[in-house]
């Protein structure tokens, strides 16, 4: 592991609306180190979601700034590839095209996008579907697309917002699997959302817990246990028992918060 | 499967034709007056005399083709067809553009549609008056009906389908970092496609219900004038002829517009066959 690769620095984020302001994130700090792999783990409305896509671009911190490799943030692009718990294939395209896309934007000539294409349809086991349409792929498949996607863009940062969260237990496993192994290969900085508790101790490096509203870092913690790691073990269940707490404190929030909204 | 289709077809067969028995047996009995209601026979003779040439051979000098669509039905359905595809090309070229702008600009959007909802409830029949004062009669006033009448259907489609991208492949295009061009030409117009087909469809349709109409009232051929002709000779089973092909030909459209559509739109899903 290198130098910081991305900086989050005194981040703030409020959301408002007509007759209310939502703080999503108040005074962030954290560095990631390149190469680590890192779950934000927490109930829906802490703000790990708004966090990602301040580091995507999509949505810029009110205040503070997020750099990667020392260069601040200003939009989206393709050196922090995403992907997207919905897929967010173009059904237009077929699977070859969409893997390619990323590749003609940057001005790739064809016979170099091929290439890479036919690689990583080989890497992830899509070579039968070259030519089809989403449409006609398992939620699984779609997501291999979607992951092959980004990494045709080579980028060394990758994001991902609960990628698997729609997929079916046993698929799940398997492309966690499959994504530990590409992350063991190419060294890539992963930002990996979930709300999963069981995922982010399989996963990661390192787990951070964030708060529910505001989304603040509850807690910051390295998973010290080797790979692959086995879901049935003592040291897992202790590590999950301790962080089903934790997430459990700020879904009862969540929880209460919502009780005062109906009653209001 | 080829066992199971005709199988549906023989199914599809069954009421027609007890339909035009009935019809035959009334005509034949002589319950109704063949100028009210002239029996299937003479229906369908009446079609072939329209559809066959009206000169022999021997008379057009030797061109077999030009013989063989020389019949009055022939003309007169290329005719219609001619009306309707000008029309509708014309329609649809203004209306896409425009759509696609309205849609990606709210400028542009807030500029036009007052606009465009006030002259888009004006059936393109109101349009006629003006039509015949504009342009006279033949063709240039058809094919301004036509084009008005697809005009508003592929608009109002094009722009709802603009404005219905979902954001999500808008996000994950700027991820892989589409410029604006890129964004607009290769992610919001092909998903814009499935919305812009719909409206070409009923702009379709439109534009056939619109040149049969205008053939009734500023043209002297086609299949609209032709009828109408017909009701003033009481030639009833030359109207009703023209009407089955005139439901023919709106039918081919149909089928060849849903062709058209299933192989753009081979990519989308719940869309079959």
């Amino acid at each position: 592991m290198g130098a910081a690769n991305i900086v989050v620095k005194d981040v703030n984020k409020v959301f408002k609306t007509a007759d209310r302001e939502v703080i999503a994130l108040k005074d962030i700090q954290l560095e990631i180190p390149r190469g680590q792999f890192v779950c934000l783990l927490g109930p829906s409305g802490c703000g790990k979601s708004t966090l990602l896509n301040a580091m995507a671009g999509f949505s810029l911190p009110s205040s503070g700034t997020i750099t990667a490799d020392g260069k601040p943030i200003t939009g989206p692009g393709p050196e922090r590839g995403m992907v997207f718990q919905e897929y967010a294939l173009f059904p237009w395209m077929t699977v070859e095209k969409n893997i390619a896309f990323g590749l003609e934007i940057k001005g790739m000539a064809q016979t170099d996008i091929d290439a890479c294409v036919t690689g990583l349809l080989a890497k992830l086991g899509l070579t039968d579907f070259r030519s089809r349409f989403p449409k006609d792929l398992s939620g699984g498949m779609r997501q291999r697309v979607a992951i092959a996607r980004v990494l045709a863009l080579d980028s060394p940062i990758l994001l991902m917002d609960e990628p698997f969260g729609a997929l079916d237990a046993l698929t799940r496993r398997n492309l966690q699997d499959e994504l530990l192994r590409i992350w063991a290969e190419t060294g890539k900085t992963v930002i990996f959302v979930t709300h999963s508790i069981e995922e982010a101790i399989y996963l990661s490096d390192r787990i951070i817990v964030m708060t529910y509203r505001p989304g603040t870092i509850k807690r910051d913690l390295l998973v010290d246990l080797p790979r692959l790691r086995d879901p049935s073990s003592p040291a897992f269940n202790a590590l999950k028992r301790e962080l089903g707490q934790l997430v459990m404190e700020e879904q009862q929030r969540h929880h209460d918060s919502e009780l005062m909204a109906a009653v209001d | 499967m080829a066992k199971m289709q005709w199988r549906e077809i023989g199914a599809g067969m069954v009421v027609p034709v007890v339909l035009i028995a009935i019809w035959q047996t009334v005509s034949a009995l002589g319950w109704v007056n063949d100028h009210v209601l002239p029996s299937p026979v003479a229906v369908v003779q009446r079609w072939m005399a329209y559809l066959l040439p009206q000169t022999a051979y021997a008379e057009t000098g030797g061109n077999w083709l030009r013989w063989a669509v020389s019949g009055e039905l022939i003309v007169d359905a290329l005719g219609s067809m001619y009306r309707v595809v000008v029309g509708f090309a014309v329609g649809a070229l203004l209306a896409l553009p425009l759509g696609l702008l309205m849609g990606a600009s709210p400028r542009m959007y807030a500029w036009l549609n007052p606009l465009a909802q006030v002259l888009r409830p004006i059936p393109p029949i109101a349009y006629i008056p003006l039509a015949i004062l504009w342009f006279g009669l033949g063709n240039p006033p058809a094919i301004f009906l036509i084009s008005i009448g697809a005009f508003f259907p592929v608009l109002i489609n094009t722009i709802a389908g603009v404005r219905h991208v979902d954001g999500i492949y808008l996000r994950a295009a700027r991820n892989l970092g589409a410029s604006q061009r890129t964004l607009f030409v290769r992610v919001i117009l092909p998903a814009a496609v499935p919305y812009i087909l719909s409206g070409v469809r009923i702009g379709i349709g439109t534009a056939f219900i619109v040149v049969i109409v205008s053939e009734m009232i500023a043209v002297n051929n086609g299949l609209g004038f032709r009828i109408l002709e017909a009701r003033e000779y009481f030639w009833s089973d030359k109207i009703i002829a023209g009407m089955i092909t005139i439901g023919m030909l709106g039918l081919a459209i149909d089928i060849g517009v849903n062709k058209l559509n299933n192989y753009l739109l081979r990519w989308h899903r719940g869309l079959e066959h």
